[in-house]
């Protein structure tokens, strides 16, 4: 053996070795490629405050299409009664993120029909009191729960004024990717965070709802619809008192 | 006054593991409640979306808040140099250690996730409450330990007023965090008030009292140690004079709350309409939990008995379990304002449809998970009497106050 380098076998190795590496890398990438059919092209930012306008004098009186929207697309719709429940307990503790309420004016009786969800406020009082930061709000102002981080203390739910929020009571056999959830968390409706991220411009209550009662949009943006119609009308914030500035106005009420 | 000398509690074993062994039985029970509602879920619970905190932080709170209050007897020792408390003090600091245990537990056997204790240990959010105690019951327990420390070790003698005083401060300040969970939230009627935080304190003064009394006279009866009637007969007279403090916090609480209108139909709730939770407040906490006690403590002939002292004690723990399910449920049950000028007539969602409460029926499970948390309090403090000295040998009114008469 001289100090002569033997190239064939050096080449050898470094072919091998690189095939070994696409062979690695190569499902990845590709997985990868099919998993950003829609890339997320920006960071979530503070320029945009996603929010929602309903106008209940179209919100239509037994309808409940937002409701069954809402629970199809979030996967709400998968959970089952646990063997042995009691039926009524049950209905009690099963996740709903949004909600038909119909109310009655104290004074005139006239009588109202609306969808109730997470306000999604500025100040959120469920961030206030969560002790380990799980629930929290997006700089884009979605309101939402880190189910990583959530100890199911259920302090939010004592503290949010809307009643927005569920804690999972039962083992979950069937779940959505896009909306992940575990016995002992807490959830509430997150503006279909999913579509957000993946480009969407509307959430499920929006394209479930027939009639138009709700509007979808980015509140910061003076030209999107929402804040077009915002500025067009009077709109209400539910529990103005408190100062919250909701991401959800109604209008009609 | 005569030294004071204190001895591990030596009743007979036999009886010293047979009552572990009652107790264990009440943990192990406990344990497998707690177990099954991990297991299982919290859907074998009472517990729903519309009342979130039950049974088990009735009893949680109720083990937190007399945790502080069993402090006392021994603050009163080194804060305000009461003589008489100072030779208390073991016992006072063992029993809050354990009362606090034993809450603890049973809160976090509750959670959704208990076994993320780890994430609530390392992710903090400050402008929770929930944050600041963790801190403060962990802080309460490595303080009150030093703390007993220096009563028992003769070298940290020196530092016995410090650490007295830093207890002590750290103790107003823990229960102002625990009433402060109530007190910090806007949305709910019945919370929302920063009476909360001095009540919660106030509350701890009785029912740490009753339940120290109780103690002391159950370890001195069985180990045949004599206790002096004097000093019995003062610590039942601050018995008394908490429970009217607490009775004078609860009507400034209402009064207050009846003076505005807004608040009228939580105090009907609560007060007159609110069914179980209105018979509790009359019949449970402000009859037999304030006012029966304080009869019994300052009358004439009663309160010199020991079935007497007895009786008004656990008449005021029983009151405190009853406050804490009129707060902690009843201010659930009492349906939120959403829409403050308008009534909900139908809902998908149970909130509070014509003003109805909101539905709570707690489970077996719940109950058994508290009463365990109150097992370990119990067997905690009973397996620090025996194995350290904590209890004096004798607290006849000679010994601890030569001029009593």
């Amino acid at each position: 053996m001289s100090g002569k380098v033997d190239q064939r076998r050096r080449e050898f190795v470094s072919v091998a070795g690189l095939a070994a590496a696409a062979s690695v890398v190569a499902p990845g990438v590709f997985l990868q490629a099919t998993a950003q059919a829609e890339p997320r092209s920006a960071p979530v930012s503070s320029k945009t405050r996603y929010g929602m306008l309903i106008d209940t004098t179209k919100c239509v009186d037994g309808c409940s299409d937002c409701v069954s929207g809402c629970e199809k697309e979030n996967g709400l719709d998968l959970l089952k009664m646990p063997e042995g429940a009691d039926p009524e307990e049950w209905d009690r503790q099963r996740p709903r993120w949004i909600r038909t309420v119909k109310v009655k004016d104290r004074l005139t009786g006239t009588v109202t029909s609306l969808p109730m969800m997470c306000q999604h406020c500025e100040f959120p009082p469920c961030q206030d009191v969560c002790p380990t930061g799980a629930s929290f709000r997006r700089v884009d102002g979605i309101v939402m729960v880190d189910r990583h981080t959530c100890i199911g203390c259920r302090y939010c739910m004592m503290a949010c004024p809307y009643k927005a929020r569920s804690f999972i009571h039962e083992d979950i056999d069937e779940k959505l990717t896009i909306a992940p959830r575990g016995k002992g968390c807490v959830e509430s409706c997150n503006l279909c965070v999913h579509r957000r991220d993946n480009g969407g411009t509307t959430t499920a209550c929006q394209d479930a709802c027939k009639h138009g009662a709700i509007l979808f949009g980015d509140l910061n943006d003076p030209n999107s619809e929402i804040a077009q119609e915002l500025r067009r009308q009077n709109n209400t914030e539910l529990r103005a008192d408190l100062k919250l500035n909701t991401g959800v106005r109604y209008r009609g009420i | 006054m005569k030294k004071i000398y204190y001895r591990e509690w030596g009743i007979e074993s036999p009886r010293y593991w047979g009552i572990l062994a009652v107790l264990g039985v009440f943990l192990a029970v406990g344990g497998l409640a707690a177990l099954y509602m991990e297991h299982h879920g919290h859907w074998v619970t009472g517990m729903n979306n519309e009342i979130v905190w039950g049974v088990p932080h009735v009893f949680a709170i109720f083990l937190i808040v007399a945790a502080s209050g069993a402090l006392n007897i021994a603050a009163f020792g080194s804060v305000f140099g009461k003589k008489i408390h100072k030779s208390l003090g073991r016992l006072s600091a063992m029993l809050a250690m354990s009362l606090l245990v034993g809450g603890l537990l049973v809160l976090v056997l509750d959670l959704g996730q208990p076994t993320r204790l780890i994430v609530a240990m390392t992710e903090y959010n400050f402008k929770s409450i929930f944050a600041w105690n963790i801190f403060l019951y962990v802080g309460f327990l490595v303080i009150v330990a030093v703390y007993l420390f220096t009563m028992m070790e003769r070298k940290a003698s020196k530092y016995y007023p410090t650490a007295g005083l830093v207890a002590f401060v750290w103790r107003l300040i823990l229960t102002t965090g625990t009433g402060s969970i109530f007190g910090f939230i806007v949305a709910r009627q019945g919370y929302d008030a920063a009476i909360m935080a001095p009540m919660f304190i106030i509350m701890s003064f009785a029912y740490g009292m009753a339940i120290y009394l109780l103690m002391l006279m159950f370890t001195f009866k069985l180990d045949g140690r004599p206790l002096g009637e004097k000093l019995l007969g003062r610590l039942k007279n601050l018995l008394g004079i908490f429970a009217a403090a607490v009775l004078y916090f609860v009507l400034v609480y209402h009064l207050t709350n009846l003076y505005g209108t807004e608040n009228h139909e939580y105090e009907a709730f609560i007060l007159r309409d609110g069914g179980i939770y209105t018979t509790l407040f009359w019949v449970g906490w402000i009859l037999l939990g304030l006012l029966v006690p304080m009869g019994i403590v300052f009358h004439p002939a009663l309160g010199k008995t020991h079935g007497g002292i007895i009786a008004a004690s656990l008449l005021v723990i029983l009151g405190g379990f009853v406050a804490m399910y009129v707060i902690v449920i009843g201010g659930q049950a009492f349906p939120m304002a959403m829409f403050p000028d308008k009534v909900i007539i139908e809902s998908g969602f149970y909130d509070g449809v014509n003003g109805q409460p909101l539905h709570y029926a707690p489970s077996i499970w719940e109950f058994l998970l508290g009463v365990g948390g109150v097992a370990v309090s119990l067997a905690a403090t009973l397996v620090g009497v025996r194995v350290l000295k904590l209890l004096p040998v004798s607290l006849e009114d000679e010994i601890v106050d030569p001029y009593h008469s």
